[in-house]
């Protein structure tokens, strides 16, 4: 099968280093925004779905992924919905942005302080970035390794 | 590794005190979050502020509530003077939720658990127009765009964009990182945009402002936009309304307007001597464009009229009392003016309340409708004079939604369908 052959063929796994926001471990399938998402009125916390409707990938649901976005977008109560999407157990498993977000970090960091427990937030450099792919399985570590497993 | 962050923070013996606990659970979990935020940030120190506007009492969720009580359970206490922004309820109009009862009750709990922590129950996202203005050049740590944008454009106090959480950590602490708008360096003007062939009649009309300042958000981003043309008298509420808008199509936390904006005395002192990083010629065109982007219906029948956001001043109450004396709503259309209690109480002792309700206008305080579920119709059409409701209708309540000017939203509430003044737009 074509799969097994591109196993074969990309037998490494890339590693990437990134700039820890907010350390954790992490790990899931990417999720590639092309634009960047509001999750006040972009994410619903109670099902992890994308609902802004103006957003090139609604419908998609977040949850368990790794959430590959250029940087948040909009207003500052995004922190809030991490933290509930945190608390509902929708959220994604590592969030990876282009651009350091504050707002995003924010929730994770009161997620952490409330519930033990928060996806990683990091940062990669522009050129790293744009090496991940949708559907690619990715490992945040707490170091702010980025490890990505060709498919 | 470059890209990894340095940490260089370094916290006062005082910031140090609190982390290990010595002010109690509650402060020691605001600094860490705060410390933490700093690093994120990548700023050096922290800094006292002398005044928060806190936007996290609006219910997003169970969480936030857990996450103020928790606060409270651990005895916090603001520090500095804090304001509090718009709820999910009219806590002197309750029948006005039309919510669950679970949520209004989560609500409810969350607002009081603000209040708890000593933080004064002004529920408004104009905070700086009477209740609490920063004097020029005051570190603050303000939440809420619109407020934001306004303290350091208009007040010249110093704030960053501030948001959930973060700001009652500030208010516990009186800390904020140093950083960006704390400073004076990153206060400069980036983006001049010139008022090219916009007729001066148009310059004083309230209705250019919210257009304006969705254009200067479209065309910022995150940049610190200088805007050259404006007129020295241009009014606190028209800058209000521009900043709002320009604070809902792009970040803007700071504008500069030359002549007019306290660190714009001059073009010059607006750049901080330094060349613009691009200069955009604002047309009459395309403010029309711009003002035609801010309406997702055509002109037609409407179900809505809501004015208000920011809330309403005494200034435009004023303006709306002749206006609806001459055009009394049509029953069918909803007619909602949101505002805060310092105000409301000014119409109760001119006698405009009474006339208003009379008129079968619906006066909300403490929230706004596009926050929380007030208005009736489900669907259908609002129209407003907001360019900030403009932009969060549709999504937030799942109406279309019509610009127009002050007086185009009377007269078309008493018609039940889109009146314009076509002059308002012309060369």
């Amino acid at each position: 099968m074509s799969g097994d052959q591109s196993k074969i063929q990309n037998p490494k796994s890339k590693i990437l280093h990134a700039r820890v926001l907010v350390p954790g471990f992490g790990r899931g399938q990417a999720l590639v925004l092309p634009e960047p998402l509001s999750l006040w009125g972009g994410l619903e916390p109670q099902t992890g779905e994308i609902i802004d409707q103006r957003h090139p990938r609604a419908g998609e649901v977040v949850t368990g992924r790794v959430l590959v976005l250029p940087a948040g977008r909009g207003s500052s109560s995004a922190s809030s919905i991490l933290l509930e999407a945190v608390r509902v157990g929708t959220a994604p498993a590592a969030i990876i942005t282009a651009e350091p977000d504050a707002i995003l970090a924010l929730g994770a960091v009161v997620a952490r302080e409330l519930y033990g427990q928060a996806p990683p937030v990091v940062t990669l450099a522009p050129a790293d970035y744009a090496l991940l792919v949708e559907g690619q399985m990715v490992t945040v570590t707490a170091g702010g390794e980025v490890q990505v497993e060709d498919v | 590794m470059l890209y990894l962050a340095l940490m260089t923070l370094e916290l006062s013996p005082r910031d140090e005190a609190m982390l290990a606990g010595e002010r109690g659970r509650a402060a020691q979990m605001a600094m860490r979050i705060l410390a933490t935020m700093a690093e994120v940030y990548g700023a050096e120190r922290l800094l006292d502020i002398e005044s928060v506007h806190v936007d996290g009492c609006l219910y997003h969720g169970e969480s936030g509530v857990e996450f103020a009580e928790r606060l409270v359970e651990g005895k916090a206490k603001v520090v500095v003077p804090t304001t509090l922004n718009v709820g999910a309820l009219d806590l002197l109009h309750p029948e006005y939720f039309r919510g669950s009862e679970q949520v209004r009750a989560l609500a409810g709990r969350m607002m009081r658990a603000y209040e708890a922590m000593g933080c004064r129950p002004t529920w408004t996202c104009a905070p700086y127009q009477a209740l609490h203005r920063p004097a020029f050049g005051t570190q603050i740590a303000w939440a809420e765009s619109n407020a934001i944008v306004f303290a350091n454009s208009v007040l010249g106090a110093r704030t960053n964009r501030y948001g959930d959480f973060i700001d009652i950590c500030a208010a516990i602490t009186g800390r904020a990182p140093a950083v960006g708008l704390h400073l004076a360096g990153p206060r400069r003007g980036q983006l001049l945009f010139r008022l090219v062939g916009v007729p001066a009649r148009l310059l004083g009309e309230d209705a250019l402002y919210p257009v304006l300042g969705y254009f200067l958000g479209a065309h910022s981003g995150t940049k610190i936009p200088v805007i050259e043309g404006l007129r020295p008298e241009t009014t606190e509420d028209q800058l209000k309304a521009l900043g709002a808008a320009a604070a809902s199509s792009g970040a803007v936390a700071l504008f500069h307007a030359v002549g007019v904006t306290p660190e714009a005395l001059t073009l010059e002192a607006a750049l901080q001597g330094r060349p613009p990083e691009a200069t955009i010629d604002v047309t009459l065109d395309e403010l029309r464009a711009m003002r035609d982007r801010l309406s997702t219906a055509a002109d037609g029948p409407i179900d809505v009229v809501a004015l208000g956001s920011p809330h309403f001043s005494p200034v435009e109450f004023a303006r709306l009392m002749p206006l609806l004396r001459q055009h009394r709503p049509h029953p069918a259309v909803e007619f909602i003016v949101c505002t805060n209690r310092l105000v409301y109480a000014g119409l109760q002792k001119r006698g405009w309340l009474a006339e208003l309700e009379a008129a079968g206008a619906q006066i909300v305080v403490d929230t706004c409708v596009v926050v929380t579920p007030i208005v009736r119709a489900g669907r259908g059409v609002l129209m407003t004079n907001s360019g900030k409701f403009a932009h969060y209708t549709p999504g937030n309540i799942g109406l279309q939604v019509v610009y127009g000017s002050l007086e185009e939203c009377v007269r078309s509430a008493a018609l039940g369908r889109v009146w314009r003044n076509e002059s308002l737009w012309e060369g």
